[in-house]
């Protein structure tokens, strides 16, 4: 056993007994006797660590990183100087860690910048902190109530304990193409009364539904933000209606190293450990019921905003180092909110891989989405690089070797990657092309069954040597309309958001089934609900990883809106009832899914060869002109599996298909049919009822079908 | 209310009975009572909640190591934990491993 010998204080401030500290790593961190701060600034030349009461507004003391203090033993004045490079590190004993909050003041040469105006850097020592290696943040304890405006700190450094009771628990490392991933929002997803839980709208709350993930299948949830956010970022009261706009997503990050603590039951009890605590026991729990958890994380900006922003950390610790910046001093915008992470500055680029490694290996997170990803290919002035640094450092990290690494690969400032996003072999893709041609298909448009056909099999045309798992392929997403939205309205109806319906995307490639909005006429609610399972068909039936948005398996609906990012009302809740209303959409989605993991076929980690074969309505023969295809997956190529044959009819009038011909013992057993009356458009795996013909297949207009060989 | 900790073994049932708030400058407290209670090999440990109003994530992690320190076989009851003591034990997960009981008879 190893004793240290460096655990006594060599100075003291204002009765606080400290020594010089340790420069890695980066944050507050528990050392034998006290906690070692670590913060890095190049430009800063003066720095002070500043120490609050838990919710105080006047600091307890605060401690400089250089200047006169005390000798630890006696009244002599001692000078010193706790900084190595550009790193200010200080150990302080003896800290009641629960109680404290933390924070920094720094100033360097640079005239003063006011509000408004460009500056290189954005010092004001007037102004407390936050740290960005923060791993607890006080200050908006519990979600929606009310900041005060007036708290001269209100993002607060929270110190936080890193043994955790894991119990065993590893990441589950389930290969990406077996993954069938479910996009939520945390609070969204119990907040609603109808959930029934008895911790809504929290972490706890999504661990008291995992019984429901478990029964509708999915083995992978998708978290929209849970770093810490301010969900009062730009808030503001609707003009017409009242209501508080909020920033409720949380696109928006205040710290990278934190989980949300409005997220979690024990948020209310202001202490960081137990927030970290209460997502580590959901994470544990998930990964014990066969189910990952992929973070879905904000690189490309931060929640300062531009120059008339607020200073919460970066800014006001190293604006040049973590923003992208013109020569004049103001925020370059790819992110279309406001300012952008200068993430391949070296510095910032080490900051995003501590940040994952972080996640990886302390709360056993499986993945990470990175939200607008192409904006990490941008270098410090916004050209797109080539071999983006950071992105080839998360490829091959090795802390991060088995972690799912997805990217939406495209940003707000136009650069558009999907299919060329540098991958080095480890990167998936959001397949945005995905979406949107299953989305024309779905509404009939003509002449694109090519591209549908690539969309189908894994698009090899974009993702070829890749693997299947490259393409995460979703119809619907938080961002634009849920899916039964998607069958009932044609434009965006965004008015509930306070910006005259010029926010959202008109891209929507949606079709109402015949009337805008809601309606009783019995045709279009049986069309609505044919459509949603067409899409739930295809999706799940395509190669590579589907994503499910939460609720659609229920019909969740937003009214039309497809940009409800500032919503903290039941448009956003998922209602449970609906469970209740659209059962024949939940069985559907649940069997599909069960499908999906029965078959090997449909599961294909590469792209399919010889096992796939195109028809029509005649089989062998596909017509790639109409609005009709078919295709035949031959399991026995290899899998141990059975035949699927999979008919996609989005012309609105019945048709016959001829089926292709089965090994002369085997049988067409029909798993699921659209167009099939209610109660029998779909089996249970392992039941499906065989086909009386076995030589043609009659399919109603706007239906897939979906048939076994065995 | 400050804390306090206070033990008493009876053949294999060891007791503590827990009183103030258990945080992390009071958990070294409980701590060495647990080791004290291992000494003597109980096979079930009974703490008595009723009067505990406050635990910290430091406390959580006292009955976690009472966990490791006593050995999977023996049995953890936490009888009458206040309403927000039993929240933070059913949120945390602790509740699969500790029974938790309104009160204790021998």
């Amino acid at each position: 056993m190893v004793t240290r010998i460096d655990v006594y204080p060599t100075h003291r401030f204002a009765g606080y007994p400290l020594r010089m500290g340790q420069a890695f790593p980066f944050g507050a961190t528990f050392v034998p006797g006290g906690i070692n701060f670590s913060i890095f600034s190049k430009a800063a030349n003066y720095c002070v660590l500043v120490l609050y009461e838990r919710g105080s507004q006047t600091p307890l003391v605060e401690i400089p990183f250089r200047g006169l203090f005390q000798k630890a033993e006696s009244e002599e004045l001692v000078w010193g100087e706790f900084r190595i490079g550009n790193v200010f590190c200080m150990t302080v004993f003896d800290l009641p860690y629960e109680e404290i909050e933390y924070g920094f003041r720094m100033d360097g040469n640079y005239p003063r910048v006011n509000r408004g105006q460009p500056g290189i850097h954005r010092f004001n020592p007037d102004q407390v902190l936050l740290d960005p290696y923060a791993k607890g943040i006080g200050g908006r304890d519990r979600w929606g109530m009310t900041p005060n405006w007036e708290n001269p700190f209100p993002h607060r450094g929270r110190i936080v304990r890193d043994d955790f009771d894991w119990e065993g628990d590893r990441p589950l490392e389930i290969p990406l193409e077996d993954l069938v991933i479910y996009e939520m929002h945390v609070r969204s997803f119990t907040q609603h009364p109808s959930s029934g839980c008895k911790f809504p709208g929290t972490f706890a709350g999504i661990r008291e539904k995992i019984p429901y993930l478990k029964d509708l299948g999915i083995n992978c949830i998708e978290l929209m933000p849970i770093y810490e956010f301010d969900e009062f970022e730009n808030s503001r009261y609707h003009p017409d209606t009242g209501e508080l706009l909020m920033n409720y997503w949380g696109y928006s990050t205040v710290g990278f190293f934190a989980p949300k603590a409005g997220f979690a039951f024990t948020g209310q009890f202001c202490d960081g450990t137990q927030v970290a605590d209460e997502f580590k026991n959901l994470i544990k729990d998930l990964h014990s019921h066969g189910i990952e958890v992929i973070l879905d994380v904000v690189f490309n900006h931060t929640a300062e905003g531009n120059e008339y922003g607020p200073t919460i950390s970066y800014r006001g610790i190293d604006n040049q180092t973590y923003y992208m910046l013109t020569p004049e001093g103001y925020y370059f915008n790819f992110s279309g909110c406001g300012n952008t992470l200068n993430c391949n500055n070296p510095v910032v680029r080490s900051m995003v891989l501590d940040c994952l490694r972080y996640w990886a290996a302390e709360y056993h997170v499986d993945g990470f989405r990175f939200d607008l990803a192409a904006i990490l290919s941008r270098d410090p002035w916004g050209h797109p690089l080539p071999n983006p640094p950071l992105l080839e450092s998360l490829a091959f990290d090795p802390i991060l070797g088995k972690c799912k690494l997805i990217a939406e690969a495209w940003d707000a400032g136009g650069l558009y990657q999907v299919g060329r996003f540098a991958a080095y072999g480890r990167w998936a893709e959001w397949n945005g092309k995905y979406r949107d041609t299953m989305r024309k298909f779905l509404k009939g448009e003509q002449g694109i069954l090519g591209e549908v056909s690539q969309r189908l099999q894994g698009s090899p045309d974009l993702y070829y040597g890749r693997g299947t798992g490259a393409s995460i392929n979703f119809i619907t997403c938080h961002d634009g309309f849920t899916l039964m939205d998607l069958v009932s309205y044609n434009s965006k109806h965004n008015e509930a958001n306070g910006e005259d319906n010029r926010d959202g995307g008109d891209d929507n490639h949606s079709w109402n089934c015949g009337w805008e909005g809601e309606t009783t006429d019995p045709e279009i609610l049986a069309l609505r609900r044919r459509q949603i399972k067409n899409a739930l068909a295809m999706l799940l039936v395509s190669q590579g990883v589907p994503m499910l948005l939460m609720g659609d398996e229920m019909g969740r609906t937003q009214q039309g809106n497809n940009n409800a990012y500032c919503h903290d009302t039941p448009l956003n809740w998922l209602d449970w009832a609906l469970l209740d209303r659209y059962p024949d959409i939940y069985r559907f989605a649940r069997s599909c899914i069960a499908f999906r993991h029965a078959h090997p076929v449909l599961r294909m980690p590469y792209h399919p060869g010889s096992e796939l074969s195109w028809h029509g309505t005649q089989a062998w023969n596909a017509d790639w002109h109409g609005r009709v295809i078919a295709f035949m997956l031959n399991g026995r190529q290899g899998h141990a599996d059975d035949f699927i044959y999979v008919s996609l009819n989005m012309y609105w009038q019945t048709l016959p298909f001829e089926l292709p011909r089965l090994p002369p013992d085997q049988q067409w057993r029909v798993f699921a049919n659209t167009g099939a009356p209610l109660g029998e458009e779909i089996w249970d795996p392992g039941q499906e009822p065989i086909l009386e013909d076995q030589l043609t297949f009659l399919m109603q207009g706007r239906s897939v079908a979906i048939l076994v060989g065995r | 209310m400050a804390f306090s900790a206070t033990l008493s073994t009876e053949e294999d049932t060891a007791k503590i009975t827990l009183s103030g708030e258990l945080d992390a400058a009071s958990a070294p407290a409980f701590r060495s009572e647990i080791e004290k209670a291992a000494q003597s090999q109980p096979k079930r440990l009974v703490l008595f909640l009723q009067d505990l109003e406050f635990m910290a994530s430091a406390g959580l992690r006292v009955l976690i190591f009472a966990k490791q320190k006593m050995g999977a076989d023996v049995e953890l009851y936490a009888v009458a934990p206040q309403e927000g003591i039993r929240e933070t034990l059913v949120k945390t997960g602790f509740d699969k491993s500790l029974i938790i009981v309104d009160n204790y008879a021998e």
